[in-house]
């Protein structure tokens, strides 16, 4: 073993899919670099596996750069690791010590299903942003800077709210499984700007619908989810699309159908 | 879903409910501990009497007095349809703990302080509220509440009850009061730090005022 690498014991979510029951079985790897992705680290492991002929760990992994969203690991107790501001992918071994135990499970939210191991259905993201995660108006071709006005601060806060990438650390961070930091992120970033405007009502209400649809829970401001997302999304988007959805609610007309039009 | 119809049902419907009763019920706690407080000008409670005697055959106030339980039962029944369906979104609990590093405990406990609440609010109207109410309902006169007051101070375990009912109830506070701004929309970098403040500042006063009542009886301070 060279200097500085480590020996581990890791507690890892077995689980075959998603009508099987799961546990944590355990794994020892050794001579682990600190200089290794996480990632890298359970590729150690998996090779060993699969020298043994036993069933890799499966767990979800695409860019490994952080701008994904794909990783998706619980460890010890907290999405994306021990590190704040970071994906699981960009979490390196220098942040643990040698003979430790690193507990890792799959995200847990009853919308988000086991398929296997640690890799969880994070599809429900998909059909939330499916109700009106869009622009549906025509806003033609790019146009010239400063065509249209947008004051800075509504440009910056839509930017910061775009810089989501929906990786559900939210959700596994929240103690109530609720997905409200995600989709005030995509409600924001949307109501913010001007071509996000005509849909703006529809867009809440259907987003808040569908997300209470999925079976995700209630928040209740604990701010764990600001604290573990990976691009410092704030719960001020949360404030947001709480404001939006009230107006939207009780001001919301029910559409004539005379045709044309935006919506 | 289309928009008035889902209103009540959705989440965040339920938020700003939760949030609305919230700040309904802190007014009755500030105007509670105000009233109560006359206990400490020490005058055999005399200025006490007068006000709680106000507060309880006022009409105007007789009638807030069902607002404010009907805002006590939706706040609490809402608690619930809310825990109720957190849980239900977290079937498999994790093994993994770390959520001390990223929120307080108390901010992932408000149901628990509730309940802890709830209990201390059944003991606590048995000793106050309604054998006062019955009384009146009986004899049309209200109990000496004074007098009642020493006399259920002057248990230590009783003390220690409401000693712990006040500890719940900051905690709840000190989450609770800007979780309903949140909620309710207002979230203002201008004012955050504000309502930051006045909420950890009423969470702990507010409390420690009920707290010494019982204390200061309980060792004679006040006659």
């Amino acid at each position: 073993m060279s200097s500085g690498n480590m020996n581990l014991t890791l507690k890892i979510w077995r689980q075959k899919n998603a009508s099987t029951a799961g546990k944590l079985i355990t794994y020892q790897v050794a001579d682990i670099s600190p200089d290794m992705s996480f990632l890298e680290m359970i590729d150690v492991l998996n090779e060993q596996l699969i020298q043994k002929g036993e069933e890799p760990v499966a767990f979800d992994h695409d860019c490994r750069e952080g701008i994904c969203g794909m990783c998706s690991l619980y460890i010890n107790g907290r999405p994306h690791g021990p590190k704040y501001g970071i994906t699981t992918c960009q979490l390196h071994m220098r942040s643990f010590n040698h003979g430790d135990t690193i507990i890792i499970e799959p995200w847990r939210a009853k919308a988000f299903p086991v398929v296997k191991d640690l890799v969880v259905d994070r599809s429900a993201f998909d059909r939330i942003i499916a109700k009106g995660g869009f622009i549906s108006v025509n806003t033609g071709s790019a146009k010239d800077a400063n065509n249209i006005p947008i004051p800075k601060q509504n440009a910056d806060e839509a930017f910061e709210a775009a810089a989501c990438i929906g990786c559900g650390a939210c959700v596994a961070a929240c103690a109530n499984g609720s997905a409200m930091l995600f989709v005030s992120a995509k409600v924001s970033q949307l109501t913010l700007l001007p071509q996000g405007k005509p849909e703006r009502k529809e867009r809440v209400l259907n987003m808040v619908g569908q997300m209470d649809a999925e079976g995700f829970g209630n928040c209740s401001n604990t701010g764990a989810c600001e604290a573990e997302c990976p691009k410092g999304i704030s719960i001020e988007n949360i404030a947001r699309m709480n404001r939006e959805f009230l107006v939207a609610s009780l001001t919301k007309k029910e559409p004539k159908n005379s045709g044309g039009g935006a919506m | 879903m289309s928009g008035n119809k889902g209103l009540l049902k959705s989440s965040v419907a339920k938020k700003v409910v939760m949030g609305l009763t919230g700040l309904f019920l802190i007014t009755f706690l500030i105007v509670h501990a105000g009233v109560n407080a006359l206990v400490f000008l020490n005058d055999g409670g005399q200025a006490y009497l007068k006000a709680a005697s106000f507060m309880g055959t006022n009409p105007l106030i007789r009638a807030m007095e069902i607002v404010l339980v009907l805002g006590l039962l939706i706040h609490i029944i809402d608690g619930i349809m809310i825990t109720a369906q957190n849980r239900k979104a977290r079937p498999i609990a994790y093994h993994g703990k770390g959520a001390s590093a990223n929120s307080t405990w108390y901010s992932r406990s408000m149901g628990i302080l509730g309940l802890l609440l709830l209990l201390f609010l059944i003991i606590h109207s048995a000793h106050f509220w309604i054998p006062n109410r019955s009384n009146q309902f009986a004899t049309g006169h209200e109990i000496d509440l004074y007098e009642r007051m020493k006399f259920i101070f002057s248990h230590i375990w009783v003390v220690g009850i409401y000693v712990g009912g006040c500890i719940a109830l900051a905690f709840h506070l000190l989450h609770g009061f800007k979780s309903a701004f949140q909620s309710l929309g207002l979230n203002h970098s201008k004012y955050n730090p504000m309502i930051k403040t006045v909420g950890m500042l009423f969470a702990i006063l507010c409390p420690l005022l009920f707290a010494l009542m019982p204390i200061s009886m309980y060792f004679g301070f006040i006659q």
